[in-house]
């Protein structure tokens, strides 16, 4: 039935090597900038490894796994061979050689322009050819993705699409067009200057279409996520989905409002007006909604497990959950980690908490948690529910799991609650060294420091992980039964067209991007003042 | 269930949604346009059409009123980028190895000084054009420099920055890396607001309109950070030296008068 194992298995483990590396860069990192090390006589080189880590972690992992997973579900859930498997092989291909071509530069210091490369640094050309090769290979996804769902339609009219698949697609689609964003800025604002056709860029209106990019591409991470909550880990502790529709209407919020929304990352910046910062902010909040409802949603299916089991009274069904099942202790640690970080976005995105700790190591340990947190351990999950499929040998280091489980959790609360606290004390981030000695910032050691021992905690987590796939790919060939997604406790037989389709969704995505990036682009495009010189990086002699 | 439609408002699914976000967006516009610029005042309010603007981000004039405050100092007028005279032709090489002959008397016969005046050989094309312009313009004044620029044409002071920038610069001795390089030049003082010498200067990076510093003697570079810090030079665009010199000790003054003057080597002139 899984016809497309190698093609999974390649974007996994693509995406799995480049995350052990970035995440080595990542402790280095957060070694050299803390009191434990002298500071660097060469401060480029922390730039140019934190530029690899965020391309690598930003852009080429959860692309490739996001990618990978999608192949997956589309074949599984449809329960049909995936319809353009060349195509498949050509986008991981564009996205192999795109994330080496945009490697070779940063690691030459040619490119230290961060994983944001905001204009008006301009690194070597290769490094924006590399991203867009990245972006151009996800969009082959996206197109099979929409192919796949198309043509499974055309026999299977009027049936429901199978949830995995439905959110999976809205996940494509919600990519596809947040790509656009980033893709307009390189396309036709910076590779013109990198190449050496133009000598000066709108830095404010590259900031812009930045940004459209720049929050969306959140939930494009969070989306494989999110979808492993829904379908994978309510089988996965025997237990049953509380809610198919709540399920649909998640995801499709997620594919509304989690688009209209980037500006809260230019709350300082002032080519944007102050209305138009009000109205990002306040989608955001509504972004809330969909990930308040899958903490319903999924936390009523666990109970639903738990009940199944013998669990009793209003909280005692706790007890009864499968805390040996790694997949039960994966959850819990993401929701943590999700509530947490959750907690502390609210705080990012309102227009005037915001300026507290603008630009500060806030931030970086927000996102940390969120995404290397409660998303990543969750990539984990993926793997290890999907392995035994993929390879024909069963995963039988359990232990072994639940030690890079808690080892995962355990350093991304240690990394990153000290993280947030310096920020909030005014640690400012994308500094390569900080003068402890000085009395106004010798408090903030301690903090730095126990953020470091965080980062060696997740190396240690990421080292059991490499040691858990590898010895599965060495295990005892076996026959794993049949791939089942989760069932929700009433299976939709039938659903209304709205939750069974994406048109009108689409439409409320398009139109509120026009509402809230139609003014604000159009009016920097208008105006002829606002080129800047571009500052080449790395051009000395 | 395959013919019911969806683009009709007699789908609630329809329905709910669009109203649901039109109704979101009016109403946070509404707030954010209207309602929060009104209650939240600031010098420049004036009525609700102007804040709706201002809200949206249309540019406005802030200071309409009164004319802009003059600067007490002269100022650069040079707007230096990173691209300016990166291009130069070999004629304008010629002519300016023509017109250096009258300034050999202080930078030396091929743009190495022997008089603690600066080198000139190799030095970025974009900085010698700028400091020529600012002497000739008064924003920067030398009893010797001043006249000698008074009377060269904008083409003469292009040409003799492209020959200069042409020369062969003295190759580098050592690099910032190595652990001679005094804290301030490689490190800076990050709390005192002072960027390192070398991420400007050369060693990790170069900035546009900063000149290479490496071989330049120390006596030289000592006066002209203590211009900076006393104010009696201000060409440095947006004030970025003065604020450096002004935070600088004198001892870190000295450290990199030194270091770049390649004194640390050579025992003898250490002291």
């Amino acid at each position: 039935m899984f016809n497309s194992k190698r093609l999974v298995l390649a974007h996994f483990w693509l995406a799995f090597i480049a995350f052990g590396v970035a995440l080595l860069l990542g402790a280095w990192q957060m070694l050299v900038r803390s009191p434990l090390h002298p500071w660097l006589q060469n401060p480029e080189l922390y730039y140019r490894s934190v530029t690899e880590h965020g391309t690598v972690m930003g852009y080429a992992f959860p692309t490739l796994i996001a990618m990978g997973f999608g192949y997956a579900v589309s074949e599984l859930a449809l329960k049909r061979p995936l319809v353009g498997l060349r195509f498949a092989w050509l986008g991981f291909w564009l996205v192999a050689i795109g994330a080496v071509t945009a490697t070779v530069p940063v690691a030459m210091g040619l490119a230290s322009v961060l994983y944001t490369f905001y204009p008006p640094m301009i690194g070597n050309v290769f490094y924006y050819v590399g991203v867009v090769f990245v972006v151009v290979g996800s969009w082959v996804w996206v197109a099979l993705m929409s192919v796949n769902l198309a043509s499974w339609k055309r026999e299977n009219r009027g049936k429901p699409i199978p949830l995995a698949m439905f959110a999976t697609v809205a996940g494509a689609y919600l990519w596809g067009w947040t790509a656009v964003g980033a893709a307009i800025e390189v396309l036709f604002m910076i590779l013109p200057v990198a190449i050496g056709w133009k000598t000066t860029i709108d830095a404010g209106l590259a900031r812009v279409f930045f940004s459209w990019t720049l929050h969306a591409i959140v939930y494009f991470w969070l989306m494989p996520a999110y979808i492993a909550y829904y379908t994978i880990i309510p089988r996965a502790i025997g237990g049953r989905l509380y809610s198919d529709a709540m399920a649909r209407i998640s995801f499709i919020l997620f594919l509304v409002v989690s688009m209209p929304i980037g500006i809260h990352h230019l709350f300082a910046d002032p080519q944007v007006g102050s209305g138009f910062k009000f109205m990002h902010s306040v989608f955001t909040t509504l972004v809330a909604v969909p990930t308040l409802l899958t903490v319903f949603t999924i936390c009523a299916s666990v109970e639903i497990a738990a009940r199944l089991r013998g669990g009793r009274g209003p909280l005692g069904w706790i007890k009864a959950l499968p805390w040996d099942n790694p997949m039960m202790l994966a959850l819990a640690f993401s929701f943590v980690m999700l509530g947490f970080g959750g907690a502390g976005g609210l705080i990012n995105m309102s227009y005037q908490l915001d300026s507290t700790v603008h630009n500060t190591q806030w931030v970086t340990g927000h996102f940390h948690l969120i995404f290397g947190g409660a998303i990543v351990i969750m990539y984990f999950v993926i793997a290890y529910d999907l392995w035994p499929h993929l390879t024909g040998r069963a995963l039988q280091s359990v232990k072994l799991m639940r030690w890079q489980l808690w080892l995962w959790f355990i350093g991304m609360i240690v990394l990153t609650f000290p993280w947030h606290f310096v920020g909030i004390l005014g640690m400012p981030r994308r500094m390569a060294f900080y003068d402890y000695n000085d009395p106004a910032l010798a408090a903030q050691a301690l903090s730095v420091v126990i953020s470091v021992v965080g980062g060696l905690i997740l190396v240690v987590s990421a080292v059991l992980f490499f040691i858990v796939l590898i010895r599965g790919h060495r295990a005892p060939l076996v026959q794993p039964e049949a791939f089942r997604f989760s069932r929700a406790v009433h299976e939709p037989r039938t659903l209304p067209v709205a939750l069974n389709s994406f048109a009108l969704w689409l439409v409320l995505m398009i139109g509120l991007t026009l509402v809230n990036y139609g003014y604000p682009i159009a009016q920097l495009l208008a105006r002829s003042d606002t080129a800047v010189p571009a500052v080449p990086i790395g051009a000395q002699r | 269930m395959s013919d019911e439609r969806l683009f009709t408002f007699r789908n609630r699914w329809f329905t709910v949604s669009v109203l649901g976000t039109i109704a979101v967006a009016v109403v946070s516009a509404l707030i954010g346009f209207v309602w929060l610029p009104s209650v939240q005042r600031d010098a420049q309010f004036a009525g609700i059409w102007n804040a709706i603007c201002s809200a949206a981000g249309v540019p406005r004039e802030w200071y309409a009123s009164g004319a802009a405050v003059e600067p007490k100092e002269k100022l650069t007028s040079v707007e230096m980028t990173p691209q300016l005279l990166d291009k130069v032709s070999a004629n304008s090489i010629g002519r300016g190895a023509t017109l250096a002959l009258r300034c050999t008397m202080c930078h030396g016969e091929r743009g190495m000084s022997e008089a603690n005046s600066p080198n000139l050989a190799g030095q970025y094309a974009s900085v010698i054009y700028k400091q020529l312009i600012d002497f000739q313009k008064g924003a920067r004044s030398n009893a010797v420099m001043s006249p000698m620029a008074m009377n060269l044409s904008d083409q003469d002071m292009r040409d003799l920055a492209a020959y200069y920038a042409n020369l062969p610069r003295p190759p580098a001795q050592r690099k910032v890396s190595s652990a001679l390089a005094p804290p301030i030049v490689a490190h800076g003082a990050p709390m005192r607001n002072i960027a390192p010498c070398a991420v400007c200067h050369g060693g990790i990076d170069t900035k546009a309109g900063s000149p290479w510093l490496d071989g330049l003697p120390a006596a030289y570079t000592k006066s002209q950070l203590l211009a900076f810090a006393n104010g009696t030079r201000t060409n440095d665009i947006d004030g970025v030296m003065r604020n450096v010199a002004r935070n600088m000790t004198p001892e870190e003054i000295d450290a990199a008068a030194m270091y770049y003057a390649r004194e640390l080597n050579s025992g003898a002139n250490a002291k």
